[in-house]
């Protein structure tokens, strides 16, 4: 059985507790560095993080790109969305096609 | 250009015909797994698209909501309230192979199926924003996992593809053409040996019978 992991500021992640999804409050870059691999490692299927802090470890989010488990999935945080997620898709798209096709 | 280590011989000819064979053979096979893997890609992108920015945009009105309900209560009212969920998730994932790369596929059942238990708290203390904040998350949730598997999916499937463009380009660029112009080498070196041969069997056979009865050869 696997589970789901939220990571992100307080305001932001707040509200997924009571869906009874295991919310992990974190906003500094080392931090989370050690919090997403450490929830990798255990049964965790999906780990949403907030764009926000996403921005601060994007080499270990890339990390697990190639890697069945975990997903690591980009969400807004409570200030709106910066657009990393759409960009996420957007080089996925160049990597596959091998090009920028809009 | 040939290597400069390639045997001129009949049994390296047979290898690398064989070898030849086999490339364009395979070459033709994973063009196609990258056509076919390239069109189920682009559906799971459009399909992306969509679910982000449904997602996004799900989660913009949690969160206005949820600002707007930690502005009337406390910080620490808040916290209590959301402290002990009722609600609990499990997820399971099963692995669906699309051309031979596997993508996971979700499925959760939560514990209790009672819409109202996602408030884990008495409505006495807390505000009306909170119940819509959260009532907004639970029903962006069911997105979110849609969202979470077809962009894993996406994911998976773009390193594969990029793995077996490069494999096919290897293949057309290099690994054939290298093969072709060993196997010309190798039959041009063996025709030109052939040849060497008759002229040297045609001299000897004039020397044989020169020194057999005094045989001269015609004027030519």
């Amino acid at each position: 059985m696997y589970k789901i992991a939220v990571m992100g500021d307080r305001d932001s992640v707040l509200g997924f507790k009571a869906l009874g999804l295991d919310v992990y409050f974190v906003e500094e870059a080392d931090e989370a560095r050690h919090t997403l691999h450490r929830l990798a490692r255990e049964d965790y299927a999906i780990i949403y993080i907030t764009e926000q802090l996403s921005a601060k470890i994007p080499a270990d989010i890339a990390k697990y790109k190639t890697e069945v488990t975990p997903a690591v999935i980009l969400i807004p945080g409570k200030s709106g969305s910066l657009g990393l997620g759409a960009q996420a898709l957007q080089s996925a798209i160049e990597r596959a096609v091998g090009a920028d096709i809009a | 250009m040939p290597s400069a280590t390639i045997n001129p011989t009949r049994m390296e000819l047979t290898r690398l015909k064989g070898r030849l064979r086999t490339a364009v053979r395979g070459h033709k096979l994973l063009k196609d797994k990258r056509d076919e893997l390239m069109k189920q890609f682009l559906e799971i992108v459009r399909r992306n698209r969509q679910l982000r920015a449904k997602v996004e945009q799900g989660l913009e009105k949690a969160n206005a909501a949820f600002t707007v309900a930690s502005a009337i209560m406390s910080p620490q009212m808040l916290e209590q309230a959301l402290l002990y969920p009722k609600q609990s998730v499990e997820l399971d994932m099963k692995l669906k192979n699309v051309m031979s790369v596997n993508v996971p596929v979700y499925d959760f059942h939560t514990r209790n199926d009672d819409p109202a238990e996602i408030y884990p708290y008495g409505f006495a203390q807390t505000s009306g924003e909170l119940d819509a904040a959260l009532e907004a998350l639970s029903d962006v949730f069911r997105d979110m996992l849609e969202l979470a598997e077809v962009e894993k999916t996406m994911q998976l499937l773009a390193a594969d593809i990029e793995k077996t463009r490069r494999r096919v380009n290897a293949l057309e660029y290099v690994m054939i053409p290298d093969f072709q112009q060993k196997i010309r080498y190798i039959s041009m070196k063996l025709d030109e040996n052939e040849r060497g041969n008759i002229t040297r069997l045609m001299k000897v056979k004039e020397m044989v019978l020169q020194d057999a009865h005094d045989f001269q050869p015609p004027a030519s």
